[in-house]
């Protein structure tokens, strides 16, 4: 689940703040810092380039051919019927939560907090494939159904917590304040809860939209035609031209969505008036406290309990189908998952420096620049960013093609991002009077950031690293498309098995992916102000 | 503090818009009738009574954590008092049992943080409570309140966009819009930095005069409680200390530690002999004191002596009542503090062009002009 982590990320970051050293940023670094983090942003960008290169190259008959014919319709049908089934049931599911965690008197509300949070370390494909394995084959759960619900489970939790966000940061004293100019509860919830809690729950459903947009495994396992399974497809039988011009539709919708999500960011800037913190009372529940329960108790249990016990139960069963049979799981598999993730990282957290110093210290557009353009390679599906690398490696740079390292150049371009905000932030948190310091009692700006920047951010650094590393572990759709021949990780593994269905031999890599998973959530959640406790 | 109350106090009489406590129900705009509010084992109000008159502003002055802000959340309605009642405009809001929704009081609240409503401009939080009145009187209400609260530049401005002083007006407008009949307001300047904290008490005091509304203003701040309010209640432990008009209350602090409280308090001691109090500063008649002093007599009272009411002359080791021991330069004027022979010390209020040296033998001679108080002796 390679997105699973996205604008969690980059919701949290702060704005610039002013420090005198800005300004004279450019005379003390001329040119490097900049010129390295532009080869960073273009090199990261160049293989989309080849996407459009790739489409254009078909001749225009069997273009016009791709479009009018009814499959394509039907996929973009079928892709925004599910983005809007999808992104509605997370409203449904995680904006009720949010209310009943932050702002009533529901019992264990702490435990609750954390349950409904959990589902989204559970990458979903692994639910999927759970669920799956659970209805058994010739379902009418799969298609739709079964996408939008599975979807729907493990991705509700991103409108949980902006929701629970913006209601934690809501002044509680505003609906006093309206009880006092003569409102009931329920008129001051409408025309003041609601107003003021809307711009999070709105950036959690464009978040849900985005990932359901991208998202590879859950339609491939449940089989629902969108854009992501037909480009795979259309890859596989060596279709690239279709693939192409199905790629460049969705980046296209995709677009849409995070233009919904720029807009969305400068509106809900600055809604912040008071820096009272006082929380209105708890609304109490009464006998509403036994459908509330029940309403958490049934998302823990569809979210939590059927898949994980569902794969712990693959541990104990030998029948045909779960027994060992067909492929072994082979240490080096794990040494290929680690040894990859590592390189993603290092490599992630080098480039990711200067592009962070460069946007948190810089001044002006062509400082951010750099930083605004790694987020193209985060927002494009992985489907996408694996194809536009075969046809970067078909057209220009054959050696790399079939390589270990377009593989985790492939990595660095989809994750990069993560490492560049929470060493931005990192950084943003450092006071530039440390730097101007050092520089007044000698020392040059390298020695000075070695010696007073360095230090203090390492712990982002490592934090960005570890980010990258993690999303890289479960990564599926690159993966699948770019690794070497015999190249296996856990996640290829897993993919195999679940083909074959062999589903004993997936447990165990499974529930280690969820480990994984779970790990990087407890690195974003511990650094951005998701507060979860 | 109570052992300290001195008996017969003078301001009862004195305080001519209602006496302190005991309040007749029915004669004011606010009733608080024993009223008192728990949480668990803590008590933040006790069997507070008072009563605000139509019109009036009053101002419950006290130290954090002495129950004002909870008094306050009471008469709005936002908190529910475990006793007595609360009554507003005649009609019983909080008792035993009963309780009116803050939502159907005709009582506003002016927060302490303004709480405007962020996603709405000036003019919309203006009218937030308007809602119902006919488009065309709403639009007029509205102009009127800005107008009165000269914020009509600014209506179609979101509130972070505003000053502090502005998010008060607007605050205050807001308020005022619904015709309330008594207004709350919590620590009103407390989120203003000091120079627009002194105007804007008197800008506000104006335009709640101009309103004729009843307001009750809440606030640690004795200076801002003693210059824009009717009268005073001190509120020390949940319970009142004290309640009348500022200057009487100033003068006449019924309880040491209200005259601790309003102002750099000194007890200078003093014993009653005869129609006299000695103190080591000389001999007093007891015309000078308030209250029945002479029925002390033979007993060691506590007289107040305020920095204003002392005053030092320099002068030789053998003549000197004590010597200066420190010395606070205000700008206009300096405070000394004086340690007296007998070992009390006290402060002395001096033009900035009197200038002492810390040792300095001095006299120290009672200049007050007006009666001075005095408690029976710890």
């Amino acid at each position: 689940m390679p997105d699973d982590t996205s604008g969690v990320t980059d919701g949290g970051r702060t704005t610039v703040q002013p420090g005198s050293l800005r300004s004279r940023l450019g005379d003390l670094l001329p040119g490097a810092l900049t010129a390295v983090s532009a080869v960073v942003a273009l090199a990261l960008l160049v293989p989309l380039v080849w996407v459009v290169v790739q489409a254009t190259q078909l001749d225009a008959a069997r273009a016009l051919d791709f479009f009018l014919r009814p499959d394509t319709l039907g996929i973009a049908v079928n892709s925004v019927i599910l983005v809007a089934a999808v992104t509605l049931g997370s409203v449904l599911v995680g904006v009720p939560l949010a209310f009943l965690t932050v702002q009533t008197d529901l019992p264990f509300r702490r435990f609750w907090t954390v349950v409904a949070a959990l589902p989204l370390v559970v990458p979903s494909y692994i639910g999927a494939f759970a669920f799956a394995s659970l209805v058994g084959p010739r379902s009418s759960f799969y298609g739709l159904l079964g996408t939008a619900v599975v979807l729907t489970l493990f991705s509700y939790p991103y409108v949980f917590l902006t929701t629970r966000a913006s209601l934690r940061s809501f002044d509680g004293t505003v609906v006093e304040a309206a009880r006092t100019l003569g409102e009931d509860r329920l008129t001051a919830f409408r025309r003041v809860t609601l107003p003021q809690v809307w711009p999070g729950v709105a950036a959690g459903s464009l978040l849900v939209a985005l990932y359901t947009l991208s998202d590879f495994g859950t339609p491939m396992i449940l089989q629902y035609d969108v854009f992501t399974r037909a480009i795979y497809l259309e890859f596989k039988v060596n279709n690239l031209g279709f693939a192409a011009l199905l790629s460049l539709v969705l980046l296209g919708f995709t677009l849409v969505i995070l233009a919904g999500e720029s807009r969305l960011g400068t509106s809900a800037e600055g809604a912040h008036v008071s820096s009272g913190s006082r929380r209105a009372g708890r609304l109490e529940l009464g006998v509403w406290k036994w459908p509330a329960l029940g309403f958490c108790g049934l998302v823990a249990v569809l979210g939590l309990v059927v898949p994980l016990g569902t794969l712990v139960s693959w541990l104990f069963r030998a029948e045909p189908g779960y027994a060992a049979g067909g492929y072994a799981f082979r240490p080096e598999y794990v040494w290929n998952s680690l040894s990859v993730a590592g390189a993603a990282a290092a490599v992630a957290v080098l480039v990711g420096i200067p592009v962070a110093y460069l946007a948190a210290r810089g001044d002006g557009l062509l400082a951010s620049l750099p930083e605004r353009a790694t987020y193209i390679g985060y927002a494009t599906p992985g489907v996408v960013m694996g194809l536009s690398l075969i046809f970067f490696g078909l057209n220009v740079a054959g050696a790399l093609y079939g390589t270990v390292g377009i593989l985790v150049f492939a990595y660095v371009a989809r994750f990069v991002p993560q490492a560049v905000g929470i060493i931005q932030s990192s950084i943003l948190q450092v006071d530039p009077e440390h730097d101007e310091a050092a520089r007044s009692m000698g020392d040059g700006p390298l020695q000075s950031f070695r010696r007073t920047m360095l230090p203090q951010v390492t712990p982002g650094v490592l934090a960005g690293g570890a980010l990258v590393f993690l999303t890289t572990m479960k990564e599926l759709p690159a993966t699948l498309m770019l690794r070497p021949f015999g190249f296996e990780t856990f996640v290829t593994y897993i993919w195999k098995v679940q083909e074959a269905g062999y589903y004993g031999q997936a447990a165990v890599p499974a529930l280690v992916l969820v480990l994984v998973s779970a790990l990087s959530m407890a690195v974003i959640l511990s650094r951005e102000r998701y507060d979860v406790t | 503090m109570s052992r300290n109350v001195r008996p017969n106090a003078r301001e009862d009489a004195a305080a001519g818009s209602g006496g302190a406590g005991a309040a007749e129900p029915g004669d004011g705009m606010l009733e608080l009738d024993g009223v008192t509010r728990s949480f668990g084992p803590e008590t933040a109000v006790e069997n507070f009574s008072l009563s605000v008159s139509e019109g009036e502003l009053l101002t419950l002055l006290g130290p954090s954590g002495c129950g004002k802000t909870t008094t306050l959340r009471l008469i709005a309605g936002l908190d529910e008092p475990t006793g007595g009642s609360v009554s507003v405009a005649g009609e019983v809001v909080a008792a035993d049992g009963a309780f009116v929704a803050p939502e159907d009081r005709d009582v506003g609240l002016v927060f302490q943080d303004f709480a405007l409503f962020p996603h709405l401009t000036v003019a919309e939080n203006v009218a937030f409570a308007l809602e119902d009145w006919p488009a065309e009187q709403r639009t007029a209400r509205v102009d009127e309140l800005l107008e009165l609260v000269e914020m009509t530049d600014h209506r179609g401005k979101s509130p972070s966009q505003l000053s502090g002083g502005q998010q008060q007006r607007v605050a205050l407008a807001r308020s005022l819009a619904p015709e309330p009949d008594i207004i709350l307001l919590d620590e009103p300047f407390s989120n203003l930095d000091v120079r627009l904290r002194v105007e804007m008490r008197e800008e506000v005091r104006d335009i709640l005069k101009r309103t004729g509304v009843t307001a009750v203003s809440v606030t640690h701040d004795q200076e801002e409680a003693l210059s824009i309010s009717d009268r005073v209640a001190i509120m020390n432990n949940g319970r009142l200390e004290q309640v009348g008009q500022p200057e009487v209350v100033f003068e006449n602090p019924r309880s040491r530690f209200v005259a601790s409280f309003l102002g750099r308090a000194s007890f200078l001691t003093g014993r009653v002999r005869g129609g006299t109090v000695e103190t080591e500063l000389g001999t007093l008649p007891t015309d000078r004191f308030n209250g029945p002093v002479e029925a002390y007599d033979g007993a060691e009272i506590d007289v107040l002596a305020r920095p204003d009411d002392l005053q030092a002359t320099p002068t030789t080791d053998a003549s000197a009542d004590g010597q200066v021991v420190h010395r606070q330069y205000n700008g206009p004027n300096f405070v000394y503090r004086v340690e007296l022979q007998g070992g009390d010390v006290v402060r002395c209020l001096h033009n900035h062009v009197e200038t002492f040296e810390h040792c300095q033998p001095v006299s120290v001679d009672i200049v007050a002009d007006h009666p001075l108080a005095w408690y029976p002796a710890e």
